[in-house]
């Protein structure tokens, strides 16, 4: 079956199998192997894309079901190549990854939670990433990452004049 | 990990789709995908067609109708948690979403798929019994309507026909002001499946007297119960009463035994768990003003 699909803002097509998930398509027709095959059976997290800007596991969706959404994928959220998103470099900076394996599946989690609000609680961004397995880090340092994701994001949204750290020095005079 | 082949086919209305339905014994319906999925890539499941209704538009929306609130089997599990209209009239479904899997599987699972599905520990199979939902049904023959307490037959497994589809779920809206809702699960990690769930609402009059309750218990049958506990009402729902009253409902049941936890431990727990829903339930509904209810 024929497919179009719209994948980081650009409309692709492919000629797949029913059967064929939205997982193996955007890995082996359209080479995008951010998103990845863990346990293929929807349980890990780690195949997680956006469908229209939610996360859903891209293992659980066949790609002839996946026409008319926005489809956003690890390769899609870098504002230029060569450079990383807030999110991605707050993960480097704070060390919230180790093999990689499930990071684009977290990033994608939290990338979602933050577009809906910069000041999530540690229990709102534990419930964002609660469907993502990562057997490595122990989830600390992953928390971490989206804590310091938000409060860049939060203070990069600011108005000089209203910076936290303005306001304490206006209130210290 | 990979399906075995299959037809896709995507039905532009519900008569099509149950048409195709009836006319094909290896066909099944996919919606949200969120458990046939994983159970076709097992190859669990082997259909030779899948008819997709996620996008008929008679199987959308949430409407409030008198005395009921009717939600279109396809609403997105991630949808329902965040409508306005189920917070306000049926709490008891709002507050056991967060608990349906994981927010990504709740953006694509739907509320009439985790019904079709009947696993006897799902938390909105359970709602559905404890709250005397109506199951309503497309079929070729036009449509029908069966009480969930009728739908659920055993694990996996409903009374729903060949060539049918459930359009919606209607359920009942209490008249009380005084309401509240109570829900507890075990399971062995947060959102895994229950070993035990219990749910409760309770109404009470201006003086803290109970009006009308129902309580429910999942995980432990072999499709979610709902409990009698009618010897309730007209009582202040003090602790002994409560006591008294649950024991006397889930003496006679039959509990499931399995790898993750015994029969006897799911009995005990579901005493436990039910009392404590129907206390959380009392003080929420206490929690509202008499005289602020209208």
């Amino acid at each position: 079956m024929k497919v179009e699909l719209r994948i980081n803002g650009v409309a692709r097509s492919a000629e797949v199998e029913p059967r064929k998930t939205l997982l193996d398509t955007l890995r082996e027709n359209f080479l995008l192997n951010g998103a990845h095959a863990g346990c293929e059976h929807g349980v890990c997290g780690a195949c997680t894309v956006l469908i229209d800007g939610e996360p859903v596991r891209s293992c659980l969706m066949f790609a002839v079901q996946a026409d008319g959404y926005e489809i956003t994928t690890i390769e899609g959220l870098a504002p230029v190549p060569g450079e990383l998103s807030v999110i991605q470099d707050a993960f480097c900076e704070t060390h919230g990854l180790q093999c990689g394996y499930c990071t684009p599946g977290m990033i994608l989690a939290a990338h979602a939670l933050l577009q809906r609000s910069v000041t999530p609680t540690r229990e709102d961004i534990v419930e964002a990433i609660s469907g993502n397995i990562c057997r490595c880090t122990g989830y600390g340092q992953i928390i971490e990452a989206v804590q310091f994701a938000a409060d860049r994001m939060r203070v990069a949204n600011t108005p000089r004049a209203n910076a936290p750290a303005d306001k304490s020095e206006a209130e210290a005079k | 990990m990979k399906p075995a082949p299959f037809d896709y086919v995507r039905p532009g209305s519900l008569a099509e789709a149950c048409e195709l339905l009836a006319g094909d014994e290896d066909a099944r319906l996919i919606a949200g995908g969120q458990t046939l999925v994983p159970m076709l890539a097992m190859r669990l499941a082997r259909p030779a067609r899948l008819i997709d209704i996620l996008r008929l538009p008679e199987l959308a929306g949430i409407r409030a109708e008198k005395g009921a609130v009717v939600v279109g089997a396809t609403t997105r599990q991630a949808v329902a948690e965040r409508d306005p209209t189920i917070a306000a009239h049926v709490p008891m479904l709002a507050r056991v979403l967060p608990w349906v899997g994981h927010p990504p599987t709740r953006n694509r699972g739907t509320i009439g798929g985790s019904i079709a599905n009947a696993d006897p520990s799902a938390e909105i199979p359970l709602v559905t019994v404890t709250l005397g939902a109506d199951i309503m049904l497309a079929t070729p023959d036009g449509p029908k309507s069966i009480a969930a307490d009728d739908f659920f037959m055993g694990p996996m497994t409903t009374s729903i026909g060949q060539g049918e589809c459930i359009g919606a779920i209607r359920f009942p809206v209490w008249p009380h002001k005084r309401i509240g809702v109570g829900f507890f699960e075990i399971s062995a990690r947060r959102s895994d499946f229950a070993f035990v769930a219990a749910t409760a609402q309770v109404a009470l009059d201006e003086e803290g007297r109970c009006l009308a309750v129902a309580l429910g218990l999942g995980g432990v049958g072999d499709r979610p119960l709902r409990l009698d506990v009618s010897s309730l009402v007209g009582t202040e729902l003090d602790a002994a009463d409560m006591k008294d009253a649950v024991h006397a409902a889930s003496s006679g049941i039959d509990a499931m035994s399995d790898l993750h936890a015994s029969a006897a431990y799911r009995r005990r727990v579901a005493v436990t768990l039910c009392i404590r829903a129907l206390e959380q339930a009392r003080a929420e509904a206490a929690a509202n003003p008499a005289e602020a209810a209208r």
